[in-house]
């Protein structure tokens, strides 16, 4: 610990900080543009000048930069120096210069750090009268809306999208006081975290285009802290209402899983809630054709007797959940059919990837680590995985892994990590080892020491060739080509040489034994006596706790129907017809009698159901999901479930009491449901703790969603009734649909916001933080489920798959994942629509030409049953004899990869 | 005057003499409280607002009969009967004029000082049984201020009755013949008014239903005719105060020319306005200003009134 | 002593004194032109909306009775989809007045709004709209602001430089 004076009163700080967030840290308030507290230091801005004095007998002090000053024992400052105050008041006069008069009209407004930082500082009059610079816009695609003349040149745009996030389509441009941010020419801006620039720009040049259709301020939106269900990542969010429909998503801080930032799949796939697919009221078909348009809206209590009717005409009912839906959701629905009679709603290939997966972590010595571990590891490799596309969160951290062991040249030189500029100065453009061994080339491939992309088979073979590299024990590929075997004894020689080594594998290459591969090599490493981490990549937001009940597998649940043992099906917030084939699907539906559908979008397996029960999507649930990292976190609903909608679990528990079910009390409230999947499975035992109980309160009073500013309370229902009704009850949440309750600090899980006095930004998060980018002052959000079991060894899997062998006629049809279009709900927005790319088939330059295929010309494409005519798109990093098949992107559901295909000849 | 049914007859006449009295002087105050404070008052309904009283009772009694579901009922309800009650038992003793007279009683001021004791009751109760933190809390300061107030009013009339020899109001008027105690009494009259303003809880001393800290007091919970009752009961307590001050201190039905109900009338009627000159000029006092002032300065000049009129007495004798 | 019988002889003499009441209906009150009194929204020069639906005086509003929604034209220009006014919660203290940042949102003279009916008194921009810009006349948020609003674009407003040359070297 460090001893600091500030304005002669001492403090204790931790050792190597700055002083601009050791004092934030302790509660003050300094302004500061150009810092950020994942962006680090680099002064430029001049806005957090305080006075240091050399020592107690230093009267003059001499002004300098907290932020690139250290902390150091006995440094000695002044926030409040008259000195200081002037000064900042006058940097702040600067650069307001040229700022419009645009507040009112922009949508920072409210939240804008420039505001804040202008109020702190005093300056309140402007005394600039000349003409003021201005700047043409840039149209930067469906996302990011563009106002430069707002700009403060702090730069941390740049360094964010270049530095931080590796993008390379925006820069700064021109010269003196004409400086630009922007890209070269008007266009989307392609890096998947160009959402963050909202969070990042101190002011309103970068907005979110999304919120702007249906804008709303901070202050008058209900928000609420969820989790973001577009990956299995679990990234943490805060989702704002306003009038009945969801606004926006924020970044929430959770320092061990998403840090300061989101991807822009989670930042914008939103707009599924209020889009056009969404169901509102519960249909039922009244004649037997199951064609489109027989649907007909029915009132809840019909369509509960319609239930109870369908339940007592049908023999066996099978229920079919899914990896969407909450853990309470599914495991209600087994609960009303049965545990022999769930389906845990994957492929049986899916199911079986997912299930060697948990048994990899939960037998194994290694531990799958968050996203902060994964930025701190300092040699990674990627066995067959496309990170940005499948869990683009990740990415990011991965991004910043490979600075790490280049931090060692800042340290040698005594630079503190904090002075951003100068260790990017000292790295140059060192990196850490990355090495990505997939079928085609990834978004990380820039950062990669060193990439290679071969067949899954020989993604796998190599993998085992690595772990037998780093152990003799584990088992050897014999037959391995020269190139090959180089290349993993490169690998396994970096992997060695780490401290913190990861391994990052997952379900996208399709291919068992490149999970068993990535498991022996993390097994191998912590064999030497280093904490290998082993990272798998799950495609939706609660694969891991739904495989965690477990349940019959899709191939099982369909021979069961087709051989007529079951004559009726609930879905649960499943599109059957992204899972199998249509054909299959068509046929398992049609020969059912009955077919109930519990969702909140009218996708085609709902189109042919015979009843559907209109759910509440993420932003109506409260519920739990279970992360890829095993990290248990709870949802809550940013609004309740408008007229006839209700969440998918309280649907059921509807249900089990319409049908009289003696067992129906226990499902009807998320805490007995929590305390029965605890009973259940041992592995949730810590469900109830996941978040504070429902009856939590401080100081008696529930924590508000809406912000002590909300407005409009009075008028905003009036034109359809002056008598003000209630607010809604939110008896399943310690959260309340109302601006009255405990405005402190709430624990963290439950923090519906971050706002301090006179921070109205969303960088108030400091003071939610016990330190600066350290955990929250509430404590810590979500339980982890999995720990590896330090024990054990792990036993090495020994199943070698064969060489990768191409006869130029059956070709391997791999997954190409892409972060807009491959995740389901995502894609129904409008703004991630126009990004989700047309259906291809992905052929390498060589093997298109053999073809003769150019660039764009249709193909043919046959797997199994299904016909795909398609334009080919060539991929140059695509492996030879393989094809890239872009994954549930419109008119690509339900192909099951990977999979032989075979390209007709016109 | 000894007939039984005359006498009937006469304390209906009375009875709704008093109860027409009490809600004219709803308009009455109203209108010169208007005037003094260079307003107009009621003026709408009928001529100078003179239906005013009418508007005012359709509304008390069309008015939702509120007994709030934390209120403890049955003394909820008898609450704001007892005020009544006890102010109009009081006329029962006032001689009005030598033949108008509901009951002669040997002891009529000792009736009138049980009976105004007895109306604390109401007030202390309704506070209780409003089961509200602000009208228990007026109640509380209705008995405090009782307690205290009670005390010197009955002191100060010791002046009177040494004076007259008897508790007998009659016989007090006729002890007026040559001079009105206001005279030999002063001392005495000071503090029985500011003991009878006390008594009828009326401004400067209207802590129990001080608005601006109890919302009102003992009635916030109160609405329609139970409302009604106190308001008529406070209205009933200036009239009987305003009697007596007639009667103790300024002969009665005495006077010339004029026959002597009407002297007593105007009299009362007198006094009545100085009450509501009074709401119409004093602020309210603190609490604590208001007992110490009670305890600490009437009380000694009652007791002191008493032993200078006895001495005097004594001397004269 | 003295002065609580000083005091109410004062108040006696009052008797004689002049009524300060103004017989309303039949004598009509003379009011200051910053009454504040129903709330309309005023017209910018050019005879467009001047809300620009920043949501200032809805946050401003301690009775919280005003309720509206943002929206935009093809140029990028915002005013309110919707705009409500519950006039029945108002309590005209004027706060909306003194938010605005565009002069949109002003009190007028008028104050007799009895109404039977409460819904009634729930007022939506058709009905606050006027076809004038009321007071400060002349004021064009628009033109001041930075953005580019069909109209006008980015360097065209007061006060401002044509748009800067980013490929030019000059110092």
């Amino acid at each position: 610990m460090a001893r600091i004076y500030i304005d002669n009163v001492q403090y204790e700080v931790p050792e190597g900080q700055n002083i601009l967030s050791a004092c934030l840290s302790l509660g003050f308030d300094i302004p500061y543009f150009c810092w950020h507290p994942a962006l680090r230091s680099v002064g430029s801005c001049r806005m957090c000048a305080v006075k240091q004095f050399r020592d107690e007998n230093d009267a003059r002090g001499h002004i300098v930069m907290s932020c690139m000053t250290p902390a150091d024992d006995g440094t000695r400052i002044s926030i409040d120096d008259n000195d200081v105050r002037e000064f900042r008041a006058g940097v702040i006069e600067w650069l307001m210069i040229n700022h419009p008069h645009d507040c009112p009209v922009c949508d920072e407004g409210g939240e804008c750090h420039l505001q804040d930082m202008t109020v702190m500082s005093g300056h309140v009059y402007r005394r600039y009268r000349f003409k003021k610079r201005t700047y043409l816009n840039q149209n930067l695609g469906p996302f990011i809306n563009h106002e430069m003349n707002r700009c403060i040149q702090c730069y941390r745009c740049v360094r964010f999208y270049r530095d931080y996030a590796g993008g390379r389509d925006f820069n700064v441009f021109g010269i003196n006081n004409r400086i630009y941010f922007g890209r070269c020419n008007d266009g989307t801006l392609e890096n998947e975290f160009s959402g963050n620039l909202v969070e990042v720009c101190p002011t309103g040049v970068f907005t979110d285009k999304t919120l702007r259709k249906h804008y709303a301020r901070k202050w008058d939106m209900q928000t609420a802290p969820s989790i973001c269900p577009h990956c299995g990542l679990g990234c943490n969010i805060i989702v704002g209402e306003r009038y009945g429909s969801l606004r926006r998503i924020l970044n929430k801080y959770n320092h061990d899983v998403n840090g300061y930032f989101l991807c822009d799949r989670g930042r914008f796939g939103y707009e599924f809630v209020d889009g056009p697919s969404r169901i509102r009221q519960p249909l039922s078909r009244h004649d037997g054709d199951r064609s489109d348009g027989s649907l007909k809206a029915v009132e809840k209590k019909e369509a509960l007797d319609l239930f109870k009717g369908i339940s007592m005409d049908s023999a066996r009912t099978l229920g079919i959940g899914s990896p969407r839906a909450t853990l309470e959701a599914n495991f209600s629905l087994r609960q009303l059919v049965g545990a022999e009679n769930f389906c845990c709603g994957m492929s049986e290939h899916e199911e079986r990837l997912v299930s060697s997966i948990i048994d990899i972590l939960r037998n194994g010595p290694t531990y799958s680590p968050s996203l902060r571990d994964v930025e701190m590891c300092d040699a990674v490799l990627i066995l067959g995985e496309d990170v940005t596309n499948v869990a683009p969160r990740m990415a990011l951290s991965l991004r910043q892994s490979v600075r790490e062991k280049p931090m060692e040249i800042a340290d040698s030189l005594r630079i503190p990590r904090w002075a951003d500029a100068s260790v990017r100065q000292a790295v140059q453009d060192e990196k850490g080892p990355l090495f990505i061994v997939s079928p085609m080339g990834s978004g990380l491939d820039d950062i990669a020491a060193r990439t290679l992309h071969i067949a899954p088979d020989d993604i796998a073979r190599l993998g085992f060739q690595v772990a037998h590299e780093i152990d003799p024990d584990s088992p050897p590929v014999l037959d391995l080509p020269d190139e090959l075997g180089r290349f993993a004894a490169h690998i396994s020689a970096a992997l060695k040489s780490s401290r913190r080594p990861l391994i990052v594998s997952g379900t996208s290459c399709g291919t068992l034994s490149v999970i068993q591969a990535a498991a022996n090599i993390a097994w191998s490493l912590s064999r030497t006596e280093r904490i290998a981490a082993l990272s798998y990549t799950l495609p939706e937001c609660n694969t891991l706790g739904l495989r965690l009940i477990g349940g019959l597998s899709m191939t099982d649940c369909f021979q069961k129907v087709l051989s007529g043992e079951v004559d009726s099906l609930i879905i649960l917030e499943n599109d059957l017809y992204r899972r199998a084939e249509a054909l299959l699907v068509k046929g398992v539906l049609a020969k059912c009698k009955h077919v109930i559908v519990i969702d909140h979008i009218l996708n085609r397996t709902g189109k042919e159901s015979d009843l559907i029960l209109p759910a509440g999507t993420f932003a109506e649930t409260t519920g739990t999901l279970v992360s890829s990292e095993g990290r248990c976190q709870r949802q809550f609903s940013v609004m309740p479930p408008a007229g006839q909608t209700q969440e998918s679990r309280i649907w059921i528990s509807d249900v089990m009491a319409a049908l009289g079910k003696d067992s129906a009390v226990n499902y009807s409230t998320i805490e007995n449901i929590a305390s029965e999947i605890a009973r259940e499975f041992p592995v949730f035992k810590d469900l109830t703790e996941v978040s504070p109980p429902v009856n939590f309160r401080v100081f008696g009073q529930k924590i508000p969603r809406q912000a002590h500013r909300y407005s409009g309370r009075t008028a905003m229902p009036a034109n359809v009734t002056v008598h003000e009704p209630k607010p809604p009850d939110d008896p399943e949440s310690p959260l309340s649909f109302s601006m009255e309750g405990y405005s402190g600090i709430p624990p963290a899980s439950v923090t519906p916001r971050f706002w301090a006095p006179s921070w109205n930004s969303c960088q108030a998060v400091n003071k939610f933080q016990k330190e600066i980018a350290g955990v929250s002052t509430g404590g810590d959000s979500g339980k982890r489920l999995i720990e590896p079991l330090t024990t054990e060894n792990g036993v090495y899997f020994s199943e070698l798959p064969e060489a990768f062998n191409f006869d130029n006629t059956k070709w391997v049809v791999i997954q190409s994942f892409h972060i807009f279009g491959s995740e389901e709900l995502s894609s129904l927005g409008d703004s991630v629509s126009q990004r989700i790319p047309n259906p291809y088939i992905g052929l390498n330059g060589d093997d298109a030409a053999s073809l003769g295929k150019d660039n764009g010309c249709m193909a043919q494409l046959i797997i199994g049953n299904v016909s795909l005519k398609l334009p080919v798109r060539i991929i140059p990093t695509l492996c030879s004899g393989l094809i890239a098949l872009p994954v549930g992107i419109p008119g690509l559901e339900g192909v099951n990869l990977p999979a032989m295909g075979k390209i007709m000849e016109d | 005057m000894n007939e039984p049914e005359q006498s009937i007859i006469l304390l209906y006449l009375i009875l709704v003499g008093v109860l027409l009295t009490a809600a004219g002087l709803i308009w009455l105050e109203r209108r010169l409280l208007g005037l003094w404070q260079d307003r107009y008052g009621p003026n709408r309904a009928g001529r100078f607002g003179s239906l005013q009283v009418a508007a005012d009772m359709i509304k008390i009694f069309t008015k939702e009969d509120w007994i709030p579901p934390f209120a403890d009922k049955p003394v909820f309800v008898i609450a704001p009967a007892i005020i009544v009650i006890t102010t109009l038992l009081s006329f029962a003793v006032i001689p009005f004029a030598p033949e108008i007279e509901i009951v002669n009683l040997n002891i009529g001021l000792l009736f009138f000082l049980a009976m105004s004791s007895l109306s604390v009751y109401s007030v202390a109760l309704a506070g209780w049984a409003s089961n509200n933190k602000y009208s228990l809390l007026g109640g509380l300061r209705a008995a405090a201020q009782m307690l205290g107030y009670e005390v010197f009013m009955g002191l100060s009339l010791a002046g009177v009755i040494m004076l007259a020899g008897s508790f007998n109001l009659r016989e007090i008027v006729e002890a007026q013949r040559n001079v009105w105690f206001f005279i030999p009494q002063f001392p005495g009259f000071v503090i029985f008014v500011i003991a009878g303003l006390a008594e009828t809880r009326r401004i400067p001393f209207d802590l129990p239903e001080a608005e601006n800290e109890l919302i009102a007091g003992f009635h916030t919970e109160y609405s329609g005719m139970k409302f009604g009752m106190f308001f008529v009961g406070e209205y009933m307590g200036v009239t009987l105060i305003s009697a007596l001050i007639a009667t103790l201190f300024f002969g009665g039905w005495m006077g010339p020319l004029l026959p002597p109900l009407c002297w007593m009338i105007i009299k009362t009627f007198i006094f009545i306005c100085g009450f509501i000159l009074v709401r119409a000029s004093l602020p309210r006092l603190r609490y604590d200003q208001l007992l110490s002032f009670g305890w600490k300065l009437m009380l000694p000049l009652a007791l002191l009134n008493v032993v200078v009129t006895g001495a005097i007495i004594l001397a004269a004798s | 002593m003295l002065s609580l019988v000083k005091g109410i002889w004062t108040v006696f003499k009052h008797s004689i004194r002049k009524r300060e009441t103004v017989l309303y209906p039949e004598e009509k009150p003379s009011l200051h032109p910053r009454w504040r009194g129903r709330i309309i929204l005023s017209r910018d020069p050019d005879g467009e909306e001047r809300c620009v639906a920043c949501y200032l005086c809805a946050a401003a509003c301690p009775a919280d009775c005003i309720a509206l929604q943002a929206t935009q034209d093809e140029h990028g220009r915002r005013y309110p989809e919707f705009f409500r006014i519950n006039f029945s919660r108002c309590i005209f203290c004027g706060f909306c007045e003194e938010a605005c940042p565009t002069y949109a949102i002003q009190l007028t003279n008028d104050f007799e709004m009895g109404e039977y009916h409460r819904h009634n008194f729930v007022y939506e921009k058709e009905h606050l709209l006027i076809n004038g810009s009321g007071k400060h006349p002349e004021y064009n948020f628009y033109r001041v602001s930075g953005v580019s609003v069909g109209a006008k674009d980015s360097g065209e407003g007061e006060n401002e430089e044509p748009p800067v040359d980013i490929h030019s070297l000059m110092p």
